[in-house]
């Protein structure tokens, strides 16, 4: 009895560590440990031995039945551990394999460049005003301080509805509606738009583009104010190192009148093609707003002052993106537009 | 305007005292923008470009068109040079003339600029052979050395030109070059400028130039014994003089007038008119020469006429140009006896024309309204350096200084006499009014406090007179006249202050009351969705083809021109309305995308233009357009070539997250849009039973039409103001349920026609508070429900708030669904999926 007990177990283990495969062990358990297995009709014939011979047998039996669980659980575990192994090395895939697109749309450049001029004013208490595309030439002009036919026209190529209506050239008409509309209170506003200016259309220059204009009328509003803002604006737009050049300039609706320039930031000041070697790129012309501009408004120049400034969008994005031709803005292929 | 300034000229009027690439700064941070700085000469090499004599020019041995010519530079030996210039070869067998004939000379090494190229291409002078004799250097054409394009022969320097000299040092200078903005007439000189360089460098000014007349104490009389003067309208003509200069030869101009004018970037033509043009650069006065042999008298009058009025309505004359012109009545012209004989301050007259035979010329110096002198020359398209100077406001006190130069300078040139009696008829002498400036206010504006010693000096330095304390009264020169108002003088403080040295200060003023601005936010809120949902942005142009309206009718109808807004002188004649909508330019920009991909999904968010009666502007309402075409999903290397393409259910996904991301429930989608849309694939889109909007699929005759093919296109239309009416930020949150769901689908067979909402609304209301949710998921057609039948299967969740739902709840609720639905819509349930 004890023989065939020890020959089983040896038969059992033998045959466990001859598996091969995870799924050949439920095999093995019926056939050794199962209710009809080998060890269950080893331990029916434990009758058929005598009263002292039985309790020892009985014992082996058990010794055998605990010790081939066990090692079924060993093998168990070596089995499935080796096939994970396997399957792990097996289901590699090719990081290098484009993902999945997403492909989420994207805003046009324009679209970004507006959204970060107006977040930088918004911290400085500049609101949004927006003024119609198509104007009187009253308020596009002469409430400008810009009379017909004055030589202050020609700083504008003019696409005419009529003898009284223009395409905007500029945001400026803004301000008088603004004014108009806001007074005797004070101003703090920017107003971005599309202007249109009747000039063919070169890789410099487009007959319709946004401009940004800025206006602030209080109390005591100063040029040293439109400078400290136009200084904060460039150093958030354009990096914290850069350098303004103030210089007096001209323009109608203001008294004094400047531009505001910035250092190269292609070629820091070495002078290149882009700032045609001067070293500095013009940003916006600007100037404490004309008393005659601030009366049409509704504002009496002896109580009141104000700033306004003006500057491109276009021309920005394009320094910053290494744009060349500004005609990619606004002709709309994709290939240019799903770069930004 | 643009004005072209040699430094050597500006020099006459001021001395030197930086760099010109300082004073080129000085004068751009003070407001008078240097947009160039060229250095003329910066390329001649000094030792090699030499000033030379001609000592001999002798035949080429072997070449009739070619000659020698030994020329002095100063050094041991002179050199032989060949050349084949005819002002050389007309030397040939003839003494030399006395003058010493004194050229630019160019030696090995030289850099010249190609003269036979033409196109400024350069080249590094060797020594060479040519036709067997060898040449040692170049004499040199104005071309050869960037003076000119002059290449007709070789440029003959002044006789008193210093031998040997370094022609960097006898020629070179600098010119800077302006554009001078708004209509500051002042600074259209190079007088003007001058000044400016005497303020800001600390110099004195020379003024000699202007002061003939006090030189001269001659008076002035509108009636001269050679001219009869009127002015019929003198508000277009505040004054005229007129000198008259006899006994003159007309002559080519002198060396240093003709390279003035070529550096300042004008031709010289004759003497006279060169004269003209010099006085006009340099003083900012534009003359006119008129031959006075041909000025006519009126009726028997002994001496000729000149009369200044409005022309008559349709009067013609011949100007300069060759061009027989026709007048409006607010036209001036200059008549004399016989017509016109001038169109004031644009263009002179043919028939009063300087010509190699006039002997005596009659010398307009006048000042003509400028408004007016603009609209004429804009009229006429007539523009030139006179219209443009006189389109700006001139100072009248400029007229008989500037014509006093003119007359100097033509009788020392031309040989001539200046008949000692000045021309002039100023009937009204006008002076500008003073201006009261307070010192406050100088720093209100400013931001800084300057001194009132600056203050005065500055004006002062600018010929302003300033008189008084605090506040000052400032009278300006009679050339300023764009100062009227104290604004105006803070100007002049700052510039010259500096404002690249002033502080930088952030407003202290009040802020304004800060709000919302619900229309930008929601306008930026809708791009956000969109680019969410795929689609890029595109802008396109507002000025639109007429035409491409048309084809947004596939019934092929005639556009209303009148709805659309026409612009006057659009660019081209095909683009000359402003856009209505934004879908044609969309499918133009989806069409050349097309080109280059083939999933396109795009949308644009503008403003569009609708005329209003009895309106002067347009109403302007913002729009929105998303278009559709190409696979659904962006490529991928597992889905194989291309998956499903759009179609209409895509579009709507689309609108339907746009709803939902402006938080607005109740939309309602009715069959059927516009003449654009396919009749059967699309809908009108109503928020809270307002229309919004349309979108579908495009009609097949639409898509074709723009160029498309016969690709499936969907489009979306909206009115973003109509859209953010209905904007909600206030969405109420919806508890939620701990208690377990029972989930049960249901389909029901109903007929083809019956629109799916119209069931999941009865489902959903049927069901009240203890339904939750219904979702379709699935839409299934077979012969075997039936002809014209469809099945749609429902998923239905139901669930209680606060406790445990029973199986009988559950029941109870369903087949008053089922119910209802078999009562009212004669729908069949198909038994549990």
């Amino acid at each position: 009895m004890l023989e065939s007990l020890n020959a089983l177990e040896k038969e059992g283990l033998d045959a466990l560590k001859a598996l091969a495969q995870a799924e050949e062990l439920p095999v093995w358990y019926r056939t050794y440990l199962g209710r009809k297995g080998r060890l269950t009709e080893v331990l029916r014939g434990l009758g058929v031995l005598s009263a002292e011979e039985r309790p020892h047998a009985g014992r082996r039996a058990n010794e055998i039945k605990t010790a081939l669980e066990s090692a079924f659980e060993t093998r168990q575990d070596e089995l499935r551990a080796a096939e994970m192994e396997a399957s792990l090395a097996s289901g590699a895939l090719d990081v290098t394999l484009p993902g999945r697109p997403v492909a989420p749309g994207h805003l046009h450049l324009s679209t970004r460049m507006l959204r970060r001029i107006r977040a930088i004013f918004a911290e400085m208490g500049f609101q949004v005003y927006e003024a119609p595309e198509v104007e009187t030439d009253e308020n596009n002009f002469e409430l400008l301080n810009i009379p017909p036919y004055h030589p202050a026209r020609d700083m504008w190529d003019t696409f005419w509805i009529n003898d009284q209506v223009v395409l905007r050239t500029h945001t400026s008409p803004g301000q008088i509606r603004c004014m108009r509309e806001n007074h005797p209170h004070p101003i703090r506003v920017i107003l971005p738009g599309k202007c249109y200016r009747y000039e063919q259309v070169t890789p410099r220059s487009e007959h319709q583009f946004y401009q940004v204009e800025g206006l602030a009328v209080g109390h005591n509003i100063r040029i040293t104010d439109l400078i400290g803002t136009m200084h904060e604006f460039a150093r958030k737009m354009h990096g914290a190192a850069r350098r303004l050049r103030i210089r007096g300039s001209y323009f109608p609706f203001t008294e004094p009148s400047i531009e505001i320039d910035m250092d190269c930031i292609l070629c820091a000041g070495k002078g290149c093609r882009v700032c045609k070697f001067t070293s500095w790129l013009e940003i916006a012309g600007a100037g404490m707003v004309h008393p005659v501009v601030l009366r049409n408004g509704g504002y009496d120049p002896d109580q009141w002052s104000g700033f306004a400034f003006g500057m491109g969008v276009e021309r920005p994005a394009m320094l910053h993106h290494g744009i060349e031709d500004i005609r990619y803005f606004y002709s709309n292929d994709l290939r240019f537009l799903r770069q930004f | 305007m643009a004005l072209r300034v040699p430094i050597s000229w500006l020099y006459d009027f001021v001395e030197p005292s930086a760099t010109p690439e300082e004073l080129a700064e000085r004068l751009t941070l003070a407001g008078l923008e240097v947009e160039s700085l060229t250095n003329l000469g910066a390329q001649w090499n000094r030792d090699v470009l030499r000033v030379g004599r001609i000592s001999e020019v002798a035949a080429h041995p072997n070449a009739d068109r070619l000659c020698l010519v030994t020329v002095d530079y100063g050094a041991a030996a002179p050199i032989t040079v060949v050349t084949g210039a005819p002002n050389m070869l007309r030397h040939l067998g003839e003494q030399l003339p006395a003058e010493p004939l004194m050229v630019p000379l160019a030696l090995v090494g030289a850099e010249l600029i190609d003269g036979h190229a033409g196109d400024g291409r350069k080249l590094k002078l060797k020594a060479g052979n040519i036709r067997g004799v060898r040449s040692e250097g170049m004499v040199c054409s104005e071309r050869e050395l960037g003076l000119s394009e002059d290449h007709e022969g070789i440029l003959i320097l002044p006789s008193d030109a210093p031998l040997g000299a370094a022609l960097a040092d006898y020629l070179g200078d600098h010119v800077l070059e302006f554009d001078i903005k708004g209509g500051f007439a002042h600074l259209l000189s190079v007088f003007g400028v001058a000044r400016e360089a005497a303020v800001l460098t600390g110099k004195t000014l020379k003024r000699g130039v202007l002061e003939i007349a006090q030189q001269e104490h001659m008076p002035t009389t509108g009636d001269p014994s050679y001219i009869q003067l009127e002015i019929a309208d003198p508000d277009l003509c505040s004054r005229y003089v007129a000198l008259l200069i006899e006994g003159i030869t007309v002559c080519p101009s002198p060396f240093w007038m003709s390279q003035r004018l070529l550096r300042a970037g004008l031709r010289p033509i004759n003497a006279i008119v060169d004269v003209t043009n010099y006085v006009m650069l340099e003083l900012g006065q534009p003359l006119h020469a008129f031959d006075y042999g041909m000025l006519r008298p009126e009726g028997q009058a002994h001496k000729p006429l000149i009369r200044v009025r409005r022309a008559q309505p349709g009067e013609k004359m011949r100007t300069l140009d060759g061009v027989e012109r026709s007048f409006d009545g607010e036209m001036l012209l200059i008549t004399d006896g016989g017509g016109a004989v001038g169109l004031a301050g644009v263009m002179g007259g043919e028939n009063s024309e300087i010509t190699d035979d006039t002997t005596a010329v009659l010398l307009e110096s006048a000042n003509f309204e400028f408004l007016n002198t603009r609209r004429t020359s804009q009229l006429l398209k007539l523009r030139t350096e006179a219209s443009d100077r006189f389109g700006k406001r001139l100072d009248p006190e400029l007229c008989l200084r500037a014509a006093l130069r003119a007359a100097t300078l033509i009788a020392e040139i031309c040989g001539g006499r200046l008949r000692m009696e000045y021309g002039d008829l100023y009937p009204q002498p006008a002076g500008l009014e003073p201006v009261r400036l307070e010192l406050d206010f100088v720093e209100r504006l400013l931001g800084v406090a300057v001194p009132r010693e600056e203050v005065v000096r500055t004006l002062e330095a600018l010929e302003f007179t300033v008189a008084g304390e605090d506040p000052l009264l400032v009278t300006p020169p009679s050339h300023r006249m764009d100062v009227s108002m104290p604004a105006d003088l803070v100007e002049e403080v700052g510039r010259i202050h500096g404002y690249d040295r002033m502080p930088h200060t952030l407003i202290q003023d009040e802020l304004p009351p800060q709000m919302r601005n619900t229309l930008l936010d929601g306008t930026e809120r809708i791009r956000d969705l969109l680019i969410g949902c795929g689609l890029d942005e595109i802008i396109t142009y507002s000025i639109v083809s007429i035409g491409d309206q048309a084809k947004l009718d596939p019934g092929g109808g005639a556009v209303d021109e009148s709805a659309f807004l026409a612009v006057k002188n659009p660019l081209s004649a095909e683009r000359g309305h402003l856009r209505r909508g934004l879908l044609a330019e969309g499918l133009n920009t989806m069409r050349a995308n097309l080109r280059f991909q083939g999933r396109v999904s795009i949308f644009e968010v503008g403003r569009v233009f609708h005329p209003r009666a009895g309106e002067m502007l347009p109403e302007e309402p913002l729009r929105l357009c998303a278009l559709l075409s190409g696979p659904r999903a962006a490529g991928f290397w597992q889905s194989g070539e291309s998956g499903p393409a759009f179609e209409f259910y895509d579009v709507k996904g689309v609108a339907e997250t746009l709803l939902e991301g402006l938080e607005q429930a109740g939309a309602e989608w009715r069959p059927g849009a516009g003449p654009a849309y396919h009749p059967g694939r699309s809908a009108q889109l109503l928020v809270e039973g307002k229309a919004v909007g349309e979108l579908g699929e495009l009609h097949p005759r639409v898509v074709a039409a723009f160029g498309l093919g016969s690709r499936t296109v969907c489009a979306l239309e909206a009115d973003v103001d109509a859209l953010l009416a209905l904007w909600h930020e206030d969405k109420q949150m919806d508890p939620l349920s701990q208690q377990p769901p029972v989930y049960e689908d249901l389909a029901f067979i109903v007929d083809e026609a019956l629109p799916a909402e119209q069931l999941r609304a009865m489902i959903a209301q049927t069901g009240g508070p203890l339904l939750r949710e219904v979702q379709l998921f699935d839409l299934y057609r077979d012969q075997r429900l039936g002809a014209g039948k469809k099945s749609l299967a429902y998923a239905l969740t139901y669930q209680a708030e606060e406790r445990t739902l029973t199986d009988g709840e559950v029941a109870k609720v369903r087949s008053k669904i089922v119910n209802r639905v078999e009562k009212e819509l004669g729908a069949e349930l198909r038994g549990e999926v």
